[in-house]
């Protein structure tokens, strides 16, 4: 027996042995290894995003443009549905069989337990219908998000609009998580990080079932969401509207600009389109739509259109004429009309016997004879080139000119070294670039670029940087927006050509009690209709507004883009069109000029 | 009454003392694993808690009464307690209604008792009857026999019930047999039945049987280091292994590689047996039943895994065995039980700031898996603590069993001391995932009132008999 008492203490050590198992594995499972604290963190802790409201866009004027609408996400935890009605389920939602199962196939390959968006951004109106169903649903909840909505239905070019991040966006910052919004042009892209605010973060204790149960840590840990900062523009509201009223069913871009500051009043290009379209639910299925007309109402033609300036390119082929020497006040060309070499004239008028007479008839033998003899003043073709484009350059065009705008573009300035590569070096002269003189040939620009001209003349040799943005809340603007940019032609030299462009102005686009300037073009068109433009300011003296109109086919300058551009003008200065001028207003209101086989051409007014 | 004053005097303290920390502490889990901030009165017996409390003031009680009557009361009685157990075990066969997949629970009135819990202490104490009557002997078939249905009867009856957990409790009494001279070999035996058991499930039958010749070649090799003999015995194996490989390969691949290399070592052994038998070489002898065994143990053990497990319990033993994992499977209980644990730190979260354990992530979390809300809120220093008293108490039940002059007072206290610790070493085991989950509680800290009672049960019979150790009552065999 003694024997088997020793047997107690084998017993002793097989008890030992296994305390000691245990305690040698809990220490290693408690203390050494942190992962079971990562997913005991991960399994009560959810993390709710709190969304913030996106800044409030004003006009100039303090009146609200965009602002914020509650828009509802319907979320789906795998894990806590149950069998539900699922026909009432989708007539409650507007959605097919299949994409709710293709949703909830989408969810559980996600997760199993943590909520995912099921269908995005339900109206308050479907939502109001829902919400008194949805205890029926077990498993679906609710989140709200904000979503744009706009006080009419203008400036959707310069407003630019808002839309889930891409891959792309996800990987140049990591502030955006997928199903983030975010704005993709216009002010939205520009103002995105002043306009989007700050995401919160509010953690939540979960049970098993994701039910929550408290603050984490009393909500010390919580981050708040910070509203996104109101922004004013520069555009006035009543000025846009009613330009985009004028420019129904064209084709074409307007620029008005307060020459005294540089500050955008109006940006619209046609075909328009209600913003409202690109927002919630709708968006995909009307993005794709308008990406597919064929008339481009996406294309910003006002900060991307390459146009050539045509006629109204006169002014700056003038000034660089005086500034340069290469003409004085009383220089005389002989003009032989339609005979004209090398380029005919199109207008009937008499021989401009001085610069203020070329302007004012837009004589293209004047401006021939003015581009020769500046080329020609240098010692070669190509020196005398360089001269005038550094010009050309100064007023803007050629150049960015602003960074206040989202996708705007360079246009094309045409380079020593591109004529170079077409006709070779030393074989090309003033005859062979001849077309830019009036603003044809290689020569493309931007509504917004020639609305600047429009400012440099108006202000007589300056101009400060084009913007939209007037205010940002809490933050100031860009420096260099009131930095003043000299284009190089002396003060002088703008009277004679502002003169011509007074006295240019005639019937349709005539202003009682206004005197002010403008400059027609009709640019040759390839492929249809010629464009008109038109490039003025008002009054001459101090003037309050520069505006470019462009209208694609419609003919002569004269014809829409003038009393278009004199009704902006009116409208601005006046408040009110003058009621002699009411069936102008109208007929330009009901032109259609995007069918060409209906456009009537009325007035053959001379350029 | 002189008499009964010697038994307070002789009531091991220590024993009564660390039986009152462990339910305390248990208590205090229970509250915490409930704890809701609505529900915070102690005394609410709508809650768990609550109840829990009543069950330890009853367990007090009955503590009070088994301290109150005679020893001779539960010798004599001991056959009648067992019998009237399996009777009850019966019963519930017949009337009790499935709760949690089990048929265990016994409704009377509004009380709902688990007669399993309580088969534990009766079958302790028919063992202690049993083996220090007269004429028990180790080495006699019919009392080795006896003894097993003691003890399997019980266990029989309550897997019957659906509670497999329950009924491998009983295999704990193989230490208390071993105590009292069981051969050794029994124990490596069942030590080398589980680990071919767990290889059997984790490797291919083929895999396996290779290693097993292997090792048969091995044990040969180092057994009799005479190098002829080995190399006759390996020829013997591996003849017919490439034979059968041979013949399969003449008809076109008909068998599978396993069946054939399994036939041909099989063949193999028989010839070694034989040749073994003839040149009386006994260590191969051994090795060759040791070989045929094994592979037929293996076999067995995949027809019985396949066949006459339920499935849940299959997916355990694959879980724990790292054969199959998905934590949101039945691999969940244990995953969560881990985190919970592990979340827990050196010092853990401190009491009643648990959150594994407070939302529900673990599931039984009350009784079960108490242990969780232990590492969880306590940390390692917890742990340690609650491992380290459950030890002492062992290691003290065991002191207490071997001082005892009565072989029926020795024997019901290694009962005591085995069936706490295989409670406890399943348990714990089970919740930091070193153990299948197998559904059994923590002696004194699960949530239940007849666990508790029947724990309660049975230490105090022993603390009863420790106390009244020096009296001289009925028993056969003496030390």
């Amino acid at each position: 027996m003694n024997d088997l008492t020793k047997r107690s203490y084998v017993i002793v050590l097989v008890f030992v042995l296994v305390a000691l198992i245990f305690i040698v594995k809990l220490f290693r499972l408690q203390v050494m290894d942190p992962t079971y604290k990562q997913y005991a963190t991960n399994n009560v802790l959810r993390e709710v995003v709190q969304y913030p409201a996106r800044g409030l866009i004003y006009d100039r004027n303090g009146e609200l443009l965009v602002y914020n609408k509650t828009a509802y996400d319907l979320l789906i935890t795998p894990r806590e549905v149950k069998q539900f009605d699922t026909t009432m389920f989708c007539n409650l939602l507007e959605i097919t069989r299949k994409d709710l199962e293709e949703g909830i196939q989408k969810a559980k390959s996600y997760s199993w337990y943590k909520p995912s968006i099921l269908i995005k951004q339900i109206s308050p109106e479907n939502y109001a219908v829902l919400q008194e169903q949805l205890y029926k649903f077990e498993g679906f909840h609710s989140q709200s998000r904000t979503l744009r909505e706009y006080s009419a239905p203008i400036a959707a070019h310069a407003l630019g609009y808002v839309g889930e991040v891409t891959g792309g966006d996800l990987e140049k910052d990591p502030y955006y998580k997928s199903g983030d919004y975010i704005g993709i042009s216009g002010i939205e892209k520009i103002y995105e990080k002043q306009l989007r605010g700050t995401k919160g973060i509010k953690k939540n204790l979960v049970d098993v079932h994701n039910r929550i149960q408290g603050s984490y840590r009393l909500g010390r840990e919580d981050i708040p969401a910070q509203i996104g900062s109101n922004i004013t523009t520069t555009i006035d509201l009543k000025l846009q509207q009613y330009a985009e009223i004028l420019f129904q069913n064209k084709k074409g871009a307007v620029v008005a600009i307060e020459p005294s500051t540089g500050e955008v009043l109006a940006l619209l290009s046609a075909p328009l389109y209600d913003p409202g379209l690109l927002v919630g639910r709708v968006r995909g299925k009307n993005y794709a739509e308008l990406l597919a007309d064929s008339l481009k109402p996406l294309f910003n033609r006002a900060l991307q259109a390459k146009y050539p300036p045509g006629s109204t390119f006169k002014t700056i082929t003038a000034l660089i004429g005086l500034q340069t020497q290469a003409i004085n006040t009383s220089t005389h060309f002989t003009c032989n009309g339609p005979a004209s070499t090398p380029i005919k004239c199109t207008h009937n008028h008499v021989t401009p016997t001085n610069v203020l007479e070329g302007i004012r008839e837009s004589c293209n033998p004047f401006m021939w004879n003015t581009f020769r003899s500046i080329i020609g003043k240098y010692r070669t073709s190509a020196e005398g080139f360089s001269v005038w484009r550094e010009f050309v350059r100064s007023f803007g065009i050629g150049t960015i000119l602003s960074s206040d705008f989202a996708n705007a573009l360079k246009g094309d300035l045409p380079t020593e070294d591109m004529y170079n590569r077409i006709y070779g070096t030393g074989h090309w002269n003033a005859l062979t670039i001849r077309s830019l003189a009036i603003g044809q040939g290689e020569l493309g620009v931007t509504p917004l670029q020639m609305a600047n001209v429009a400012s440099v003349v108006a202000n007589r040799g300056f101009y400060y940087e084009p913007h939209i943005v007037k205010a940002v809340e809490g933050d100031t603007i860009r420096s260099s927006f009131k930095m003043k940019h000299e284009v190089g032609i002396e003060e002088q030299h703008f009277e004679p050509i502002i003169e011509g462009m007074r006295q240019s102005i005639k019937g349709a686009y005539l202003l009682p009690g206004i005197e002010y300037c403008g400059k027609t073009g009709t640019i040759q068109n390839n492929q249809g209709l010629e464009h008109g433009a038109f490039e003025a300011f008002a009054p001459k003296e101090e003037p309050h507004i520069a505006v470019f109109v462009y209208v694609e086919n419609s003919k002569w300058g004269a014809s829409y883009a003038a009393p278009i551009a004199s009704l902006i003008i009116e409208k601005y200065l006046n408040d009110t069109i003058a009621s002699n001028r009411h069936y102008i207003e109208e007929r330009m209101i009901n032109t259609n000029l995007l069918d060409p086989n209906k456009i009537v051409i009325t007035d053959g007014a001379a350029e | 009454m002189a008499q009964r004053n010697n038994i307070w005097a002789n009531i091991d303290w220590i024993t009564v003392g660390l039986y009152l920390l462990l339910v305390l502490m248990g208590w205090l889990n229970i509250y915490a694993a409930v704890y809701d901030a609505g529900h915070q009165s102690i005394f609410d017996i709508s809650q768990r808690y609550g109840k829990q409390l009543i069950w330890i003031g009853a367990a007090l009680l009955i503590a009070l009464v088994i301290m109150v009557i005679e020893t001779n009361f539960y010798v004599f009685f001991s056959y009648i307690f067992y019998g009237a157990m399996i009777l009850l075990l019966l019963l519930v066969l017949v009337v009790a209604k499935e709760i949690n997949g089990a048929r265990s629970w016994l409704s009377i009135g509004g009380l709902r008792l688990q007669p399993s819990e309580f088969a534990k202490f009766a079958t302790a104490l028919a063992l202690a009857r049993y083996m220090s009557t007269f004429d028990f002997s180790m080495k006699n078939i019919k009392s080795l026999f006896m003894l097993a249905l003691v003890i399997f009867l019980p266990a029989a009856l309550i897997v019957l019930q659906n509670d497999t957990g329950s009924a491998l409790v009983y295999f704990s009494f193989v230490l208390v047999l071993f105590r009292e001279g069981l051969s050794g070999l029994f124990l490596f035996l069942g030590t080398l039945i589980a680990v071919l058991f767990v290889l059997a499930l984790i490797m291919a039958n083929f895999t396996l049987i290779l290693v097993l010749l292997i090792a048969a070649l091995v044990m040969f090799l180092v057994l009799n280091p005479k190098i002829s003999q080995f190399v006759r015995v390996s020829f013997f194996l591996l003849v017919p292994v490439a034979l059968a490989v041979l013949v399969n390969l003449m008809l076109g691949n008909k068998f599978e590689w396993a069946d054939i290399i399994l036939a041909g070592s099989l063949l193999g052994a028989v010839i070694t047996l034989v040749y073994a038998i003839r040149a009386r070489i006994r260590n191969y002898i051994i090795i060759a039943v040791f070989f045929m065994g094994a592979v037929l143990f293996t076999l067995s053990v995949d027809y019985g895994f396949n066949n006459l497990l339920e499935p849940h319990q299959q997916v355990r033993i694959n879980e724990l065995l790292g054969i199959e994992s998905n934590p949101y499977g039945a691999g969940y209980h244990v995953n969560q039980s881990k985190i919970a644990i592990g979340s827990g730190g050196m010092w853990g979260k401190g009491y009643l700031n648990g959150t594994q354990t407070k939302f529900n992530f673990v599931p039984e979390q009350d009784t079960d898996f108490i242990f969780c809300t232990v590492g969880e809120e306590w940390g390692f220093a917890g742990t340690f603590v609650v491992i380290g008293l459950f030890l002492a108490l062992f290691i003290r039940l065991v002191w207490l069993a071997e001082r005892q002059r009565s072989v029926f007072s020795r024997i019901y206290g290694y009962s005591v001391a085995v069936i706490l610790f295989f409670h406890f070493a399943v348990n714990i085991g089970m919740t930091i995932g070193i153990m299948p989950v197998i559904g059994i509680p923590l002696p004194f800290f699960s949530y239940g009132g007849s666990s508790l009672w029947s724990f309660t049960i049975l230490l105090f019979i022993f603390i009863r008999l420790d106390a009244s150790r020096m009296e001289n009552f009925r028993d056969s065999r003496n030390v």
